[in-house]
Protein backbone atom coordinates (compact mmCIF):
# COMPACT_ATOMS: atom_id res chain seq x y z
CA UNK A 1 0.00 0.00 0.00
CA UNK A 2 1.02 3.38 -0.73
CA UNK A 3 2.72 5.58 2.08
CA UNK A 4 0.75 8.34 3.05
CA UNK A 5 2.10 11.83 1.50
CA UNK A 6 3.22 13.73 3.97
CA UNK A 7 2.68 11.61 7.10
CA UNK A 8 4.83 10.85 9.74
CA UNK A 9 5.12 9.13 13.31
CA UNK A 10 4.77 11.27 15.55
CA UNK A 11 3.05 9.66 18.67
CA UNK A 12 6.08 8.30 21.12
CA UNK A 13 6.77 4.77 21.25
CA UNK A 14 4.84 2.85 23.74
CA UNK A 15 6.17 0.26 26.02
CA UNK A 16 8.38 -2.00 24.40
CA UNK A 17 5.47 -4.17 22.30
CA UNK A 18 2.66 -3.65 24.15
CA UNK A 19 0.80 -2.12 21.40
CA UNK A 20 -0.61 -4.25 18.95
CA UNK A 21 -0.41 -3.04 14.89
CA UNK A 22 -2.84 -0.06 14.09
CA UNK A 23 -3.42 0.56 18.19
CA UNK A 24 -2.94 3.90 20.03
CA UNK A 25 -2.54 4.37 23.35
CA UNK A 26 -6.00 5.86 25.09
CA UNK A 27 -3.95 6.74 28.22
CA UNK A 28 -6.30 7.39 31.29
CA UNK A 29 -9.51 7.17 28.52
CA UNK A 30 -11.76 4.19 28.08
CA UNK A 31 -14.08 4.85 25.53
CA UNK A 32 -17.68 3.91 25.43
CA UNK A 33 -18.90 1.62 22.42
CA UNK A 34 -22.19 -0.25 22.10
CA UNK A 35 -24.45 -1.15 19.54
CA UNK A 36 -27.84 -0.92 21.88
CA UNK A 37 -29.60 1.23 24.83
CA UNK A 38 -27.81 0.65 27.82
CA UNK A 39 -30.04 -1.64 30.19
CA UNK A 40 -30.34 -1.33 33.66
CA UNK A 41 -29.17 -4.48 35.30
CA UNK A 42 -29.77 -5.10 38.83
CA UNK A 43 -27.25 -7.54 40.50
CA UNK A 44 -30.15 -9.69 42.14
CA UNK A 45 -31.76 -9.98 38.66
CA UNK A 46 -28.27 -11.10 37.00
CA UNK A 47 -27.13 -14.80 36.77
CA UNK A 48 -24.80 -16.77 34.52
CA UNK A 49 -25.26 -19.61 32.78
CA UNK A 50 -23.39 -22.35 31.13
CA UNK A 51 -25.38 -24.28 28.73
CA UNK A 52 -24.84 -26.14 25.76
CA UNK A 53 -22.84 -29.31 24.68
CA UNK A 54 -22.06 -29.66 28.93
CA UNK A 55 -22.82 -32.60 31.07
CA UNK A 56 -24.30 -30.09 33.65
CA UNK A 57 -25.90 -26.79 32.50
CA UNK A 58 -25.07 -25.05 35.71
CA UNK A 59 -26.58 -21.19 36.30
CA UNK A 60 -24.93 -19.33 39.30
CA UNK A 61 -27.12 -16.00 40.70
CA UNK A 62 -24.91 -13.40 41.40
CA UNK A 63 -24.57 -13.94 45.77
CA UNK A 64 -23.22 -17.96 44.38
CA UNK A 65 -21.18 -16.37 41.63
CA UNK A 66 -19.33 -14.34 43.95
CA UNK A 67 -18.80 -17.97 46.27
CA UNK A 68 -16.26 -18.97 43.26
CA UNK A 69 -12.64 -18.31 43.58
CA UNK A 70 -11.77 -14.43 43.38
CA UNK A 71 -10.40 -13.96 39.93
CA UNK A 72 -7.75 -10.64 38.70
CA UNK A 73 -6.55 -9.50 35.53
CA UNK A 74 -3.95 -7.38 35.51
CA UNK A 75 -2.77 -6.16 31.87
CA UNK A 76 -4.06 -4.21 28.84
CA UNK A 77 -6.97 -4.58 26.51
CA UNK A 78 -7.34 -3.51 22.31
CA UNK A 79 -10.54 -2.41 21.41
CA UNK A 80 -10.94 -2.89 17.42
CA UNK A 81 -11.44 0.70 17.22
CA UNK A 82 -7.72 1.25 17.67
CA UNK A 83 -7.41 2.43 21.13
CA UNK A 84 -5.85 0.35 23.59
CA UNK A 85 -5.34 0.65 27.50
CA UNK A 86 -2.85 -0.24 30.15
CA UNK A 87 -2.95 -1.50 32.96
CA UNK A 88 -6.36 -2.16 33.69
CA UNK A 89 -7.28 -4.19 36.52
CA UNK A 90 -10.61 -6.08 36.90
CA UNK A 91 -11.57 -8.75 39.52
CA UNK A 92 -14.38 -11.63 38.93
CA UNK A 93 -14.38 -14.84 38.68
CA UNK A 94 -12.36 -16.92 36.14
CA UNK A 95 -14.62 -18.68 32.89
CA UNK A 96 -12.05 -21.82 34.00
CA UNK A 97 -13.72 -22.41 36.59
CA UNK A 98 -17.49 -21.99 35.64
CA UNK A 99 -16.41 -24.83 32.65
CA UNK A 100 -15.02 -27.40 35.51
CA UNK A 101 -18.89 -27.18 37.11
CA UNK A 102 -20.56 -27.45 33.81
CA UNK A 103 -18.36 -30.34 32.24
CA UNK A 104 -17.76 -29.64 28.73
CA UNK A 105 -18.64 -33.04 26.86
CA UNK A 106 -15.41 -33.61 24.41
CA UNK A 107 -17.75 -32.25 20.98
CA UNK A 108 -17.52 -28.81 22.56
CA UNK A 109 -15.39 -26.61 20.43
CA UNK A 110 -16.82 -23.00 20.21
CA UNK A 111 -18.48 -20.68 22.50
CA UNK A 112 -21.48 -18.33 21.76
CA UNK A 113 -21.25 -15.62 24.64
CA UNK A 114 -24.87 -14.15 24.93
CA UNK A 115 -25.65 -10.74 27.02
CA UNK A 116 -29.43 -10.11 28.00
CA UNK A 117 -29.48 -7.18 25.63
CA UNK A 118 -29.60 -10.18 23.33
CA UNK A 119 -25.97 -9.04 21.64
CA UNK A 120 -23.52 -12.48 21.16
CA UNK A 121 -20.26 -13.12 20.17
CA UNK A 122 -18.41 -16.29 19.21
CA UNK A 123 -14.94 -17.63 20.30
CA UNK A 124 -12.96 -20.69 19.84
CA UNK A 125 -13.62 -22.73 23.29
CA UNK A 126 -9.64 -22.75 23.73
CA UNK A 127 -10.06 -18.82 23.80
CA UNK A 128 -11.65 -19.15 27.17
CA UNK A 129 -9.46 -21.82 29.12
CA UNK A 130 -6.56 -21.84 30.38
CA UNK A 131 -6.75 -18.53 32.66
CA UNK A 132 -7.27 -16.21 29.65
CA UNK A 133 -11.10 -15.39 30.10
CA UNK A 134 -13.23 -14.04 33.13
CA UNK A 135 -16.48 -12.80 34.49
CA UNK A 136 -15.71 -9.66 35.73
CA UNK A 137 -18.06 -7.03 38.19
CA UNK A 138 -15.21 -4.78 39.51
CA UNK A 139 -13.01 -2.48 37.21
CA UNK A 140 -10.24 -0.31 38.74
CA UNK A 141 -11.25 -1.22 42.16
CA UNK A 142 -14.76 0.25 41.60
CA UNK A 143 -18.06 -1.81 39.94
CA UNK A 144 -18.13 -2.42 36.94
CA UNK A 145 -20.61 0.96 35.46
CA UNK A 146 -23.51 0.01 33.62
CA UNK A 147 -21.69 1.58 30.25
CA UNK A 148 -19.08 -0.65 30.77
CA UNK A 149 -20.79 -3.40 31.20
CA UNK A 150 -22.30 -4.06 34.73
CA UNK A 151 -22.87 -5.29 36.74
CA UNK A 152 -21.10 -8.00 35.19
CA UNK A 153 -19.19 -8.84 31.81
CA UNK A 154 -17.25 -11.18 30.01
CA UNK A 155 -13.09 -10.39 29.60
CA UNK A 156 -11.39 -11.88 27.37
CA UNK A 157 -8.27 -9.34 27.01
CA UNK A 158 -6.22 -10.75 24.46
CA UNK A 159 -8.49 -10.66 21.72
CA UNK A 160 -10.09 -7.71 20.00
CA UNK A 161 -12.42 -6.27 22.97
CA UNK A 162 -15.91 -6.37 21.49
CA UNK A 163 -15.15 -10.46 22.13
CA UNK A 164 -15.70 -9.32 25.98
CA UNK A 165 -19.37 -8.99 25.79
CA UNK A 166 -21.41 -6.64 28.01
CA UNK A 167 -24.12 -7.51 30.45
CA UNK A 168 -22.69 -11.27 29.98
CA UNK A 169 -25.99 -13.74 31.18
CA UNK A 170 -24.57 -16.93 29.18
CA UNK A 171 -21.81 -19.38 28.23
CA UNK A 172 -23.28 -21.47 25.09
CA UNK A 173 -20.84 -24.62 24.02
CA UNK A 174 -21.05 -25.47 20.50
CA UNK A 175 -19.65 -27.94 18.19
CA UNK A 176 -19.34 -25.49 15.12
CA UNK A 177 -18.74 -22.29 15.19
CA UNK A 178 -21.73 -19.87 15.46
CA UNK A 179 -21.30 -16.17 14.23
CA UNK A 180 -22.37 -13.04 16.83
CA UNK A 181 -23.67 -9.81 16.70
CA UNK A 182 -20.65 -8.09 14.87
CA UNK A 183 -19.21 -11.00 13.57
CA UNK A 184 -22.48 -11.19 11.15
CA UNK A 185 -21.47 -7.64 10.88
CA UNK A 186 -18.38 -7.58 9.11
CA UNK A 187 -16.26 -7.97 12.14
CA UNK A 188 -13.54 -11.09 12.29
CA UNK A 189 -14.43 -14.28 13.78
CA UNK A 190 -11.51 -14.39 16.20
CA UNK A 191 -10.51 -10.89 16.64
CA UNK A 192 -6.90 -11.68 17.59
CA UNK A 193 -5.13 -7.91 18.11
CA UNK A 194 -1.31 -8.93 17.16
CA UNK A 195 -2.72 -10.53 14.07
CA UNK A 196 -5.07 -7.54 12.82
CA UNK A 197 -8.20 -9.50 12.84
CA UNK A 198 -10.24 -6.24 12.27
CA UNK A 199 -12.83 -7.70 9.66
CA UNK A 200 -13.93 -10.64 8.08
CA UNK A 201 -11.38 -11.08 5.24
CA UNK A 202 -8.37 -10.35 7.28
CA UNK A 203 -6.07 -13.43 7.68
CA UNK B 1 -35.62 -4.28 9.52
CA UNK B 2 -34.40 -7.58 8.72
CA UNK B 3 -33.39 -9.41 11.42
CA UNK B 4 -29.51 -9.74 12.42
CA UNK B 5 -29.52 -12.93 11.51
CA UNK B 6 -30.30 -12.55 8.03
CA UNK B 7 -27.27 -10.56 7.54
CA UNK B 8 -24.54 -12.31 5.36
CA UNK B 9 -21.16 -11.34 6.35
CA UNK B 10 -19.43 -9.43 3.53
CA UNK B 11 -15.50 -9.60 3.49
CA UNK B 12 -14.00 -6.15 2.52
CA UNK B 13 -10.47 -5.15 1.40
CA UNK B 14 -8.10 -2.04 1.72
CA UNK B 15 -8.01 -0.18 -1.24
CA UNK B 16 -6.91 2.97 -1.82
CA UNK B 17 -8.63 6.32 -2.38
CA UNK B 18 -7.87 9.72 -4.12
CA UNK B 19 -8.53 13.27 -2.66
CA UNK B 20 -10.97 14.45 -5.13
CA UNK B 21 -12.38 17.83 -3.09
CA UNK B 22 -11.10 19.27 0.47
CA UNK B 23 -13.26 21.50 2.34
CA UNK B 24 -12.97 22.98 5.85
CA UNK B 25 -16.53 24.18 6.38
CA UNK B 26 -15.48 25.33 9.72
CA UNK B 27 -12.66 25.35 11.38
CA UNK B 28 -12.93 21.82 13.06
CA UNK B 29 -14.84 20.24 10.61
CA UNK B 30 -13.14 18.40 7.09
CA UNK B 31 -15.13 17.45 4.26
CA UNK B 32 -13.50 14.98 1.73
CA UNK B 33 -14.53 12.87 -1.32
CA UNK B 34 -12.89 10.73 -2.93
CA UNK B 35 -12.43 8.31 -5.59
CA UNK B 36 -12.60 4.69 -4.49
CA UNK B 37 -10.51 1.92 -6.77
CA UNK B 38 -12.53 -1.06 -6.37
CA UNK B 39 -15.73 0.16 -5.06
CA UNK B 40 -18.04 -1.92 -3.25
CA UNK B 41 -21.78 -0.38 -2.89
CA UNK B 42 -22.76 0.97 0.91
CA UNK B 43 -26.10 1.32 2.41
CA UNK B 44 -26.44 4.94 4.47
CA UNK B 45 -25.36 4.76 8.05
CA UNK B 46 -22.59 2.55 7.05
CA UNK B 47 -18.39 3.94 7.68
CA UNK B 48 -15.31 3.40 5.88
CA UNK B 49 -11.77 3.14 7.64
CA UNK B 50 -9.01 5.88 6.28
CA UNK B 51 -5.22 4.32 7.35
CA UNK B 52 -2.58 6.67 7.20
CA UNK B 53 1.17 5.02 6.51
CA UNK B 54 4.59 6.49 7.33
CA UNK B 55 8.00 5.91 5.67
CA UNK B 56 9.00 3.65 8.27
CA UNK B 57 5.02 1.24 7.71
CA UNK B 58 4.08 2.68 10.85
CA UNK B 59 0.14 3.11 10.34
CA UNK B 60 -2.80 5.28 11.92
CA UNK B 61 -6.77 4.26 11.23
CA UNK B 62 -9.74 5.85 12.19
CA UNK B 63 -13.15 5.57 11.14
CA UNK B 64 -15.51 7.84 9.42
CA UNK B 65 -19.06 7.68 8.43
CA UNK B 66 -19.80 7.86 4.85
CA UNK B 67 -22.53 10.93 4.13
CA UNK B 68 -22.96 10.28 0.31
CA UNK B 69 -25.68 8.45 -0.92
CA UNK B 70 -24.35 4.63 -2.66
CA UNK B 71 -24.88 6.10 -6.24
CA UNK B 72 -22.93 9.29 -5.70
CA UNK B 73 -19.59 8.56 -8.25
CA UNK B 74 -17.44 9.94 -4.98
CA UNK B 75 -17.20 8.77 -1.34
CA UNK B 76 -18.03 11.76 1.04
CA UNK B 77 -16.25 11.26 4.63
CA UNK B 78 -16.71 14.34 7.23
CA UNK B 79 -13.96 14.16 9.50
CA UNK B 80 -14.20 16.31 12.93
CA UNK B 81 -10.68 17.27 13.91
CA UNK B 82 -9.55 16.79 17.05
CA UNK B 83 -6.81 18.70 19.60
CA UNK B 84 -3.66 17.11 18.39
CA UNK B 85 -5.59 14.05 16.83
CA UNK B 86 -3.52 12.26 14.63
CA UNK B 87 -5.42 11.29 11.55
CA UNK B 88 -7.66 14.05 11.55
CA UNK B 89 -4.80 16.46 11.84
CA UNK B 90 -3.42 15.00 8.88
CA UNK B 91 -6.32 15.20 6.85
CA UNK B 92 -7.10 18.44 8.01
CA UNK B 93 -3.60 20.26 8.12
CA UNK B 94 -1.35 18.10 5.37
CA UNK B 95 -4.06 16.29 2.88
CA UNK B 96 -4.14 17.96 -0.16
CA UNK B 97 -6.64 17.08 -3.27
CA UNK B 98 -4.56 14.16 -5.28
CA UNK B 99 -3.12 12.99 -1.64
CA UNK B 100 -4.15 8.49 -1.96
CA UNK B 101 -4.95 7.12 1.25
CA UNK B 102 -5.76 3.74 2.26
CA UNK B 103 -9.05 2.97 2.63
CA UNK B 104 -11.16 0.03 3.47
CA UNK B 105 -15.38 -0.02 3.40
CA UNK B 106 -17.97 -0.06 3.56
CA UNK B 107 -18.12 -1.31 6.93
CA UNK B 108 -20.82 -1.88 9.73
CA UNK B 109 -23.93 -3.91 9.01
CA UNK B 110 -25.79 -2.85 11.84
CA UNK B 111 -25.89 1.08 12.08
CA UNK B 112 -27.56 1.16 8.97
CA UNK B 113 -31.12 1.72 6.82
CA UNK B 114 -32.07 -0.37 4.22
CA UNK B 115 -34.76 1.98 2.48
CA UNK B 116 -37.54 0.48 3.30
CA UNK B 117 -38.22 0.97 6.98
CA UNK B 118 -40.49 3.94 8.63
CA UNK B 119 -37.00 5.18 10.40
CA UNK B 120 -36.26 7.95 13.12
CA UNK B 121 -32.73 9.54 13.40
CA UNK B 122 -31.85 11.16 16.68
CA UNK B 123 -28.30 12.26 15.62
CA UNK B 124 -26.00 15.41 17.51
CA UNK B 125 -23.24 16.87 16.20
CA UNK B 126 -20.55 14.88 13.67
CA UNK B 127 -22.80 12.25 14.62
CA UNK B 128 -25.82 13.66 11.68
CA UNK B 129 -23.41 12.17 8.66
CA UNK B 130 -25.12 8.32 8.64
CA UNK B 131 -28.37 10.86 8.55
CA UNK B 132 -27.41 12.77 5.77
CA UNK B 133 -26.53 9.80 4.15
CA UNK B 134 -29.89 8.12 4.35
CA UNK B 135 -31.78 11.62 3.86
CA UNK B 136 -29.85 11.32 0.75
CA UNK B 137 -30.52 7.94 -0.43
CA UNK B 138 -34.59 8.57 0.73
CA UNK B 139 -34.59 11.74 -1.46
CA UNK B 140 -32.79 9.62 -4.35
CA UNK B 141 -35.03 6.91 -4.10
CA UNK B 142 -38.31 9.24 -3.82
CA UNK B 143 -39.14 8.03 -0.42
CA UNK B 144 -38.89 10.62 2.13
CA UNK B 145 -41.78 9.97 3.31
CA UNK B 146 -39.99 6.91 5.17
CA UNK B 147 -37.66 8.51 7.07
CA UNK B 148 -37.40 11.74 9.96
CA UNK B 149 -34.56 13.22 11.35
CA UNK B 150 -34.18 14.75 14.63
CA UNK B 151 -30.27 16.85 14.55
CA UNK B 152 -29.13 18.25 17.69
CA UNK B 153 -25.93 21.19 17.91
CA UNK B 154 -24.40 23.32 20.08
CA UNK B 155 -24.73 25.99 17.41
CA UNK B 156 -24.74 26.32 13.45
CA UNK B 157 -21.04 26.60 13.56
CA UNK B 158 -21.05 22.75 15.02
CA UNK B 159 -23.60 21.60 13.53
CA UNK B 160 -22.45 20.02 10.37
CA UNK B 161 -24.81 19.84 6.84
CA UNK B 162 -27.11 22.08 8.68
CA UNK B 163 -28.05 24.15 5.88
CA UNK B 164 -28.41 20.02 4.08
CA UNK B 165 -31.02 19.27 7.08
CA UNK B 166 -32.94 22.13 6.92
CA UNK B 167 -33.47 21.98 3.92
CA UNK B 168 -34.29 18.33 3.59
CA UNK B 169 -37.15 18.77 6.63
CA UNK B 170 -35.03 18.07 9.67
CA UNK B 171 -35.89 19.25 13.19
CA UNK B 172 -32.40 20.98 13.70
CA UNK B 173 -32.31 21.92 17.50
CA UNK B 174 -29.72 24.64 19.00
CA UNK B 175 -28.82 23.56 22.90
CA UNK B 176 -27.12 27.42 22.82
CA UNK B 177 -28.62 28.77 19.92
CA UNK B 178 -32.23 30.28 19.54
CA UNK B 179 -32.96 29.80 15.42
CA UNK B 180 -36.27 29.91 13.48
CA UNK B 181 -38.53 30.71 16.28
CA UNK B 182 -37.21 28.02 18.24
CA UNK B 183 -35.32 28.59 21.66
CA UNK B 184 -32.27 26.71 22.63
CA UNK B 185 -32.78 23.74 24.22
CA UNK B 186 -32.49 19.92 23.68
CA UNK B 187 -35.56 18.46 21.69
CA UNK B 188 -38.45 17.91 23.61
CA UNK B 189 -40.69 14.53 23.70
CA UNK B 190 -43.48 16.90 21.82
CA UNK B 191 -40.95 17.70 19.28
CA UNK B 192 -40.16 14.10 18.68
CA UNK B 193 -43.02 12.19 19.26
CA UNK B 194 -44.70 13.16 16.31
CA UNK B 195 -41.05 12.52 14.15
CA UNK B 196 -40.99 9.01 15.88
CA UNK B 197 -44.81 8.18 15.24
CA UNK B 198 -44.75 4.64 12.80
CA UNK B 199 -40.92 4.20 13.22
CA UNK B 200 -39.98 1.08 13.53
CA UNK B 201 -36.57 1.63 13.27
CA UNK B 202 -34.17 4.29 15.27
CA UNK B 203 -30.95 5.46 14.91
CA UNK B 204 -28.93 7.40 17.29
CA UNK B 205 -25.48 8.98 16.86
CA UNK B 206 -23.43 11.11 18.40
CA UNK B 207 -21.23 10.69 21.47
CA UNK B 208 -21.37 8.98 24.61
CA UNK B 209 -22.44 11.81 26.32
CA UNK B 210 -25.25 12.73 23.16
CA UNK B 211 -26.40 9.15 23.33
CA UNK B 212 -26.76 8.76 26.87
CA UNK B 213 -29.00 11.91 26.76
CA UNK B 214 -30.54 10.81 23.33
CA UNK B 215 -31.78 7.25 23.85
CA UNK B 216 -33.87 8.10 26.79
CA UNK B 217 -35.38 10.96 24.72
CA UNK B 218 -36.17 8.87 22.23
CA UNK B 219 -38.08 6.24 24.55
CA UNK B 220 -40.08 9.26 25.93
CA UNK B 221 -41.60 10.10 22.76
CA UNK B 222 -42.72 6.54 22.40
CA UNK B 223 -39.91 4.37 20.36
CA UNK B 224 -39.74 1.16 21.52
CA UNK B 225 -36.31 0.83 22.86
CA UNK B 226 -35.59 -2.30 21.17
CA UNK B 227 -35.91 -0.83 17.90
CA UNK B 228 -33.21 1.62 18.56
CA UNK B 229 -29.85 1.33 17.10
CA UNK B 230 -26.95 3.12 18.35
CA UNK B 231 -23.65 4.23 17.13
CA UNK B 232 -21.07 6.13 19.36
CA UNK B 233 -17.81 7.86 18.88
CA UNK B 234 -15.22 9.21 21.13
CA UNK B 235 -12.72 11.98 20.62
CA UNK B 236 -10.08 9.62 19.35
CA UNK B 237 -8.50 11.63 17.07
Amino acid sequence: MPVTRGFFRKRDESPAGRLPPGQYDTGSGWPVLTAEATPRIEPADWSITVDGLVEEPTTWSWDEAHRLPSATYSGDIHCVTTWSKFDMVFRGISVDDLLAAARPRPEARYVLAHSSTGYTTNLPLEDVTGGRAWVVWEAEGKPLSREHGGPARLLVPHLYFWKSAKWISRLELLAEDQQGFWERNGYHDRGDPWREQRYQGDA
Amino acid sequence: MSAIDDVVPRETAWTTGTIITKEQPTPDQVRLRLHVDDRQPHDPGQHYVVRLRAPDDYTAQRSYSVASDSQDPLVELLVERFPDGEVSGHLGDVAEVGDVLEVRGPIGRWFRWDARTPAVCLVGGTGVVPAVAMLRTARRLGRTDLLRVAAVGRDPEHLPYAAELARAGALVAYTRHDAGGRVRGVPTAEELAPLAAGAEVAFVCGSPRFVGLATPLLIGAGVDPTTIRVEQFGATG
